[in-house]
């Protein structure tokens, strides 16, 4: 009871508030000159140049409309989604105990970090044919180029994060009597939480950055093979429907991928901020 | 709701003391019973050097310093900024080591001739200059973390003695608030609470106050105060507030600029217990008359160095 009415609470402190408003009103106005441009052609007698080409939303929702009816649409958002979320753990998994140990050893640091450093700045889709030749399936080469994309950027965060910490912390610790373990587990490992966070956000959304692109290179994977032209998840959906000529869809997917981001970023700040409750504002 | 959960559970602490956890130890008339035991604590430098850069080719911080920290006082070591006083206190703490010569702690040896870092241990306690209260623990968890670590007592027991520590110092109702979300002047204390917990036999206090406006000052001087006569565990003071040094301290010791060593020490004849009142006496403001001088010449001595360096 108390838990409805304090979210009753919050939603309509949202809804009353401006910055609710400003955004309705942002999409509205954003949605209305993209219809009217769109439409340049028969409602003002010329065609506005570039945005004339691209269908209007309002198409584009009938065509949404009737995609989210076709389980092959929900089984490429369902592929990808599924990469992005393998890459993203891989790259998590070996990340954070890579970051943590290069910022705790001097000697790793000095060994790895030259050659990770000479790893970073290559693009994931640079990758691409590389790794379809390295790994036996296209559904690992994709799953390995989305795991390159969170990867560095999340070993990136947590060696910083790590380094950053305070040394009045670790003294503290040691006088009062820590062991090296408990360091780890209560200073280190609790001060880089933060980072650990920020790293898994932004190396989410580049993470669908690149299964989209992936998928379109390499044609969708051996998923898309089997179960035909629509099976190859959001990329190789979009890179269909423009061989098809279908330009509602090519839009449709976009803004299903951006949803899909949003939706997996959002759900990482949410569990980031579950974590870290003494960073919590008020 | 949390709040008043957490004060009832601190009475009940109070109230019916459980035999797991040695309360009696945290009764006040105890504290009496631990001030009239002989207090622990003293602290001799003997001759310490400290050289920054290879093969003592650099700075010096430290030269030929002597001098004693007499167990259950105050000491309080004053200098301007940048003098070494710090390096000093990261000797004792054991964070640092010396070039040469020798610190003891209640006549046994923390660094000398062999062994010139001492090890860091839970009877050397250091408030730092910012606080380093750990952001991600709560402030009870925070104050119970030193026994734990030390396996001492069980995380419940810690947490027991800790609310009760707490309560004590007034600071009940910010158990389960976070470092970050109290005042810097409630952390400060916090943080003391957090060093008393390990029993420490001095705490040595890095300019703690430094941060604090002037009034919030003045409360934490007392409430320091009243924490150092119920617990009259040896207390090692830096600051470069001559003032406060005075009103604090048993013994004031003023330092030189680079390198440091001690240009003038005192023995505070004002009785304590103390409070503010102190500072408008006649005594007060002669002692700081005496004083004045000398830490002016050195703070000279410091601002020019600055300016040389650049």
């Amino acid at each position: 009871m108390n838990a409805i009415r304090s979210i009753g609470a919050k939603i309509a402190r949202i809804i009353t508030g401006d910055d609710f408003w400003r955004g309705i009103v942002s999409i509205v106005v954003f949605l209305i000159l993209w219809e009217m441009g769109s439409r340049s052609k028969a409602w003002f007698g010329f065609a506005f140049p570039w945005i004339s080409q691209i269908p209007p939303p309002t198409l584009v929702l009938l065509e949404m409309g009737k995609l989210i009816q076709e389980p092959s649409f929900w089984n490429s958002a369902y592929l990808s989604t599924l990469r992005v979320f393998e890459g993203f753990f891989a790259a998590m998994l070996i990340g954070i105990p890579l970051g943590l140990s290069m910022a705790v050893s001097r000697t790793f640091y000095g060994i790895s970090f030259p050659v990770f450093e000479v790893f970073r700045p290559i693009p994931p889709l640079a990758w691409v044919p590389a790794s379809i030749i390295f790994w036996p399936t296209q559904e690992l080469s994709i799953a390995f180029v989305t795991f390159l994309g969170a990867f560095f950027t999340i070993v990136i965060n947590v060696v910083g994060g790590a380094q950053a910490i305070d040394v009045r912390y670790f003294q503290a610790a040691r006088s009062m009597g820590s062991s090296s373990w408990d360091i780890f587990r209560r200073i280190i490992l609790p001060g880089t939480l933060p980072s650990i966070v920020v790293g898994a956000t932004v190396g989410i959304g580049i993470t669908w950055a690149v299964v989209v692109a992936a998928e379109m290179i390499s044609g969708g994977g051996s998923a898309g093979s089997v179960g035909g032209a629509a099976g190859g998840g959001l990329g190789f959906f979009i890179w269909n429907s423009y061989i098809g000529g279908s330009y509602t869809q090519i839009v449709a997917g976009m803004i299903s991928i951006g949803i899909a981001g949003y939706i997996s970023s959002a759900l990482l700040r949410k569990l980031g901020e579950f974590m870290t409750p003494w960073l919590a504002e008020g | 709701m949390a709040h008043a959960r957490t004060r009832t559970g601190g009475r009940k602490v109070r109230t019916q003391p459980s035999a797991a956890v040695d309360l009696s130890s945290l009764q006040k008339g105890s504290y009496e019973r631990r001030a009239q035991s002989a207090p622990k604590g003293e602290i001799r430098i003997v001759d310490a050097v400290k050289t920054y850069g290879v093969h003592g080719t650099g700075i010096l911080a430290i030269d030929n310093c002597t001098f004693d920290v007499q167990a259950g006082e105050i000491t309080v070591v004053v200098g301007p900024s940048g003098c070494g006083k710090t390096t000093l206190l990261n000797a004792i703490a054991g964070f640092h080591g010396l070039s040469s010569g020798s610190i003891y702690l209640d006549e046994e040896m923390l660094c000398g001739p062999g062994k010139l870092k001492a090890d860091s241990g839970p009877d050397r306690i250091v408030v730092f200059q910012n606080g380093a209260l750990f952001p991600w623990k709560t402030n009870l968890e925070n104050v119970a973390f030193g026994p734990i670590m030390q396996g001492r007592l069980t995380r419940t027991e810690a947490h027991e003695k800790a609310r009760h520590m707490m309560a004590d110092a007034g600071l009940n109702d910010i158990e389960q608030n976070y470092p970050g979300e109290i005042s810097s002047g409630v952390r400060r204390r916090v943080e003391i609470v957090r060093a008393l917990m390990n029993d420490p036999k001095v705490l040595l206090l890095d300019e703690p106050y430094r941060a604090l406006d002037s009034l919030t000052k003045s409360v934490m001087h007392e409430a320091l105060l009243e924490i150092f006569y119920k617990n009259r565990v040896t207390i090692f003071f830096i600051t470069h507030d001559l003032e406060e040094a005075i009103f604090l301290g048993h013994r004031v010791v003023i330092m030189t600029t680079r390198p440091c060593k001690p240009k003038k020490i005192l023995d505070i004849d004002i009785p304590h217990p103390r409070d503010y009142s102190v500072l408008t006496t006649k005594r007060f403001r002669e002692i700081m008359d005496e004083t004045a001088a000398a830490v002016h010449e050195e703070a000279i001595k410091a601002f020019a160095a600055g300016e040389r360096e650049r």
